[in-house]
């Protein structure tokens, strides 16, 4: 039975977590609207939701989508979109490397964007990090699959999201987390540099590889830059 | 369901996972100090710079106005759901109400 304080932290990421999954759930119902559209059953949409759990390759699939899927592009469409996962739980040692191996991977696989950053912003802040991104995963895994599902058994009739602004609250949700990581001006190049290459990058290559380049820039900036402050 | 879309799912699900617990165990092999240590410190601010900067930089007037409301509801309130709302408000006014002026 977890303590006292483990339930405290669990409740605190259910809570961080709760606006992002409203905005999850539009989106899981627009996603299984369009899966209908695109040819894909109630069985393979609850599959695809629950093994892959990752929203924007999911997307990119219904571009691919046939009545005999094409399975080698499916899978190097979903490889190419969601490398990002491997900088993102590349920073988790810190927050799971104590647990045995076995439940630390288990829990790889419930890592989102929205909840890797919540979860990263608790620990900026000297929070339990690990508690509030795992409880807020799955809060979102569920989300996600019911809401696609529904989406799907739904069909159409549904309105388009970005009439609601749905579709900027994600970038408000990131917005927001980026202000609770800013540790000092020694953040703002790198940022900008982040920022700069990634809508350079967004403008001439396809898909999410915008996040891993401008990431990629601004987070080497920003080592380089701290390590020749402490060189003699 | 076709054995072609059980085999793509399949596929699919395992390069996602592949990526997701394969950044954690390569994370084993990253020094704790130095520069690469430095550069895992720095990534999550960074990563973060690069998800958000196209959608407000190349949005338009409206989403680059909420962005910055955004911004200062979150520096001023350190809570996250008042500044998704205050953004998410802010579009939804700016798309729906501004073409009617």
């Amino acid at each position: 039975m977890p303590d006292q304080h483990e339930s405290a932290s669990i409740l605190n990421g259910l809570r961080l977590c709760l606006p992002v999954a409203i905005s999850v759930a539009a989106y899981g119902l627009v996603w299984g609207v369009l899966a209908g559209q695109a040819g894909m059953t109630v069985a393979e949409v609850a599959a695809m939701s629950a093994l892959v759990f990752a929203g924007a390759s999911q997307f990119v699939a219904l571009e691919l989508w046939a009545p005999i899927p094409p399975v080698w592009s499916l899978i190097a469409a979903a490889l190419a979109v969601n490398l990002r996962f491997v900088l993102m739980t590349a920073t988790l040692r810190p927050l799971f490397g104590h647990l045995p191996k076995r439940a630390a991977l288990w829990r790889m696989h419930l890592i989102a964007d929205e909840t890797w950053a919540i979860g990263m912003a608790e620990v900026a802040k000297g929070r339990d990090g690990a508690a509030a991104m795992i409880a807020g995963g799955l809060l979102l895994y569920v989300t996600w699959v019911t809401s696609t599902v529904t989406g799907r058994v739904l069909g159409t009739g549904l309105e388009d999201p970005t009439r609601w602004g749905l579709d900027f609250a994600f970038i408000a949700v990131f917005l927001a987390l980026l202000v609770s990581l800013w540790r000092g001006i020694g953040d703002l190049l790198p940022w900008l540099v982040a920022g700069g290459v990634a809508v350079a990058a967004s403008l001439v290559v396809p898909g999410k590889w915008y996040i891993i380049l401008g990431g990629l820039a601004g987070s080497l900036l920003g080592a380089w830059q701290s390590t020749r402050k402490q060189a003699p | 369901m076709t054995p072609e879309a059980a085999l793509a799912i399949a596929g699919m699900a395992l390069v996602t996972y592949g990526v997701r617990a394969g950044g954690f165990l390569l994370s084993a092999y990253i020094p704790q100090s130095g520069f690469a240590a430095a550069w895992l410190r720095h990534l999550p601010g960074a990563m973060l710079a690069a998800i958000v900067a196209p959608g407000v930089l190349t949005g338009g007037p409206v989403e680059a106005a909420a962005a910055v409301l955004t911004v200062v509801t979150a520096i001023l309130t350190r809570n996250l759901f008042a500044a998704m709302a205050v953004g998410t408000i802010a579009v939804w006014l700016g798309r729906s109400v501004l073409p009617l002026i």
